[in-house]
């Protein structure tokens, strides 16, 4: 992996989008359902996506953080509250907001190549410009071999690669990553972080990554927001200025990054419990798997 | 397919173990059919049918019968007369049912009402309805493969992955492009299975609507396959029977042979799973 941060150590520009982007959530609630049954998801939750940051929300799983990615991206709409794009307020999806799904979203029926071209062939600009830059996206995620296979050819780790190379192709302003690695054994997993982390400091665009797993919070985040449980709020962010580009051992030898941990197991053991008074089954989990780490 | 795949399919067990399945079926049937002339008891059931050695001497004498080959023509015609019609209006029919709300509201219940009739409950209508005999015997072909085939559409593309449909928007695409480089093609298993079962379903109303409808023109070789069967039951020849059925047999396989062959053409992901 280190060879590879030599290599290619000098930004690419055509990947950097032209603006800076942030995103505002401003006293947004979603409710879904009414009368008896209405289920508030969200509630008075504010918070910003900084510019050309990564910024990483966390939080216990089950606990909203999907139907925010669902509201930013503007497939669904806030029941109440305001979510802006640089001012303006967003009103639906856009080529400038690219999600990437927990699942596989890679269309099966299509080849590597063909899927990360699906995005400037829809707009119409698959010409030079857009071939050179997949062949170059390929080999950086490591999938030249793979170009012309199906997905279903590809491994889970390939997949989610594959994917991040059709996002980045677009040039997103914004990139939304709702638990990308999730399902991954912890050996790929470490491997997409090395990718994706490398990848970001590429471009250092605009991120938004989702996540329940701390390390992978604190050795991808510049900034990071710990979420409450339902209905979802932002709790607390801390930011996270370990210098970039991190070695995975960083996260275990690092003092800063341990001291770091452990506020955010903190405030996310306090989370649990307030919901596991209130009979949440996810929480009870956490609690468990928390136990299970302190020891 | 080339040289070395043929050899390697015709040396395989699956293909051994075919033949020597077949093989026991035949020679079972052969000594069930001619127990009661060799030994004067008859074996139930199996005693009554002709045994294959009569069959193949009767298939041997009809080879060189044009109106033998006339009758495969007419009921190939029919049924790939009525699939591709059903294909060309049901695939439209189902993919526009499942993307545009109104049109759904609009025509699926009265689509629901019709779909569980019988295709074959309207040929007395159809002979009513429709000048000649012909077109009436294509119509309730149609009808056989056109529902199975909307219904099958309808399913595959209602069922898409929502994920597909929003990566494609977030990526800019226009409601166009989603349709054809994503509706189309997370649609195409579902429609190759569809036109699989609708032309197994083709080739059986055919029959049926054959020997309902008569010999036609040319001295009875006009009437199909069915009609051949039907004819050879009336006049009593029971080898020419079971001949009719096994031409039908090999008909249809030879039908489903080529769907799966487009089929696997038009769908090659699939196959790398």
């Amino acid at each position: 992996m280190s060879t590879m941060n030599q290599e290619t150590a000098k930004p690419k520009d055509e990947l950097r989008s032209q603006n800076s982007s942030e995103i505002v959530v401003n006293n947004v609630s979603k409710v879904y359902g009414g009368g008896p049954f209405a289920k508030e998801v969200i509630k008075d939750c504010s918070f910003t996506i900084e510019s050309n940051k990564l910024t990483v929300m966390i939080g216990p799983s089950g606990c909203g953080k999907s139907t925010l990615i669902q509201l930013i991206a503007g497939f669904e709409t806030p029941t109440s509250g305001e979510i802006t794009m640089n001012g303006k307020p967003i009103t639906g999806p856009g080529k400038d907001r690219l999600v990437l799904f927990q699942e596989s979203a890679l269309f099966p029926w299509m080849t590597t190549y063909d899927n990360i071209m699906y995005g400037p062939r829809a707009r119409g600009e698959g010409g030079k410009e857009a071939t050179e830059l997949a062949d170059f996206l390929l080999k950086k995620v490591g999938l030249e071999a793979f170009r012309d296979k199906y997905p279903a050819q590809l491994s889970g780790g390939m997949q989610r690669r594959a994917e991040l190379a059709r996002a980045m192709i677009n040039k997103p302003e914004i990139m939304i990553l709702d638990e990308p690695f999730r399902g991954l054994d912890n050996m790929s997993k470490e491997l997409m972080w090395e990718y994706y982390a490398n990848l970001y400091e590429e471009d250092r665009n605009t991120n938004f990554f989702i996540t329940t797993d701390i390390d992978e919070a604190i050795f991808l985040a510049d900034r990071l927001i710990i979420m409450t449980n339902l209905p979802t709020q932002a709790r607390h962010v801390i930011e996270i200025d370990i210098p970039r580009p991190r070695k995975i051992e960083d996260i275990f030898a690092n003092q800063r990054a341990n001291d770091i941990k452990k506020e955010v197991m903190t405030l996310l053991h306090e989370e649990a419990m307030k919901s596991f008074s209130g009979g949440s089954k996810a929480a009870a989990d956490f609690l468990e798997a928390y136990s299970k780490r302190a020891e | 397919m080339n040289i070395t795949k043929l050899k390697d399919k015709v040396f395989s067990r699956a293909f051994f173990r075919g033949v020597i399945a077949i093989s026991i079926f035949l020679i079972i049937w052969e000594v069930g059919a001619r127990f009661e002339s060799w030994y004067g008891y008859r074996v139930p059931w199996i005693g009554l049918i002709p045994a294959p050695s009569a069959v193949f001497e009767s298939w041997g004498g009809l080879i060189g019968d044009p109106s033998y080959w006339m009758s495969w023509q007419m009921s190939f015609m029919r049924v790939l007369g009525g699939f591709f019609a059903a294909m060309i209006l049901g695939i439209p029919f189902g993919l526009f049912m499942a993307v545009n709300r109104t049109f759904h509201d609009t025509a699926f219940p009265t689509f629901e009402i019709l779909r569980p009739i019988p295709p074959l409950a309207w040929v007395p209508a159809s002979i009513i309805f429709w000048p000649t005999a012909e077109l009436s015997i294509a119509f309730v072909t149609f009808l056989g493969a056109f529902y199975t085939i909307v219904i099958n559409v309808l399913g595959g593309a209602k069922s898409i992955n929502k994920q597909y449909l929003q990566a494609a928007q977030s990526m800019g695409a226009s409601q166009w492009d989603i349709f054809r480089r994503v509706v189309l093609p997370a649609t195409l298993p579902s429609i190759v299975v569809g036109s699989a079962v609708g032309m197994g379903i083709t080739w059986e109303v055919v029959v049926a609507a054959e020997m309902i409808s008569g010999g036609g023109g040319s001295g009875g070789a006009g009437g199909g396959l069915g009609f051949f069967i039907w004819n050879s039951y009336v006049g009593g020849s029971y080898e020419q029977i079971v001949v009719g059925m096994i031409s039908i047999g090999i008909a249809g396989y030879f039908s489903s042979e080529m769907l799966r062959n487009l089929g696997g053409f038009l769908t090659p992901w699939l196959k790398t799973r």
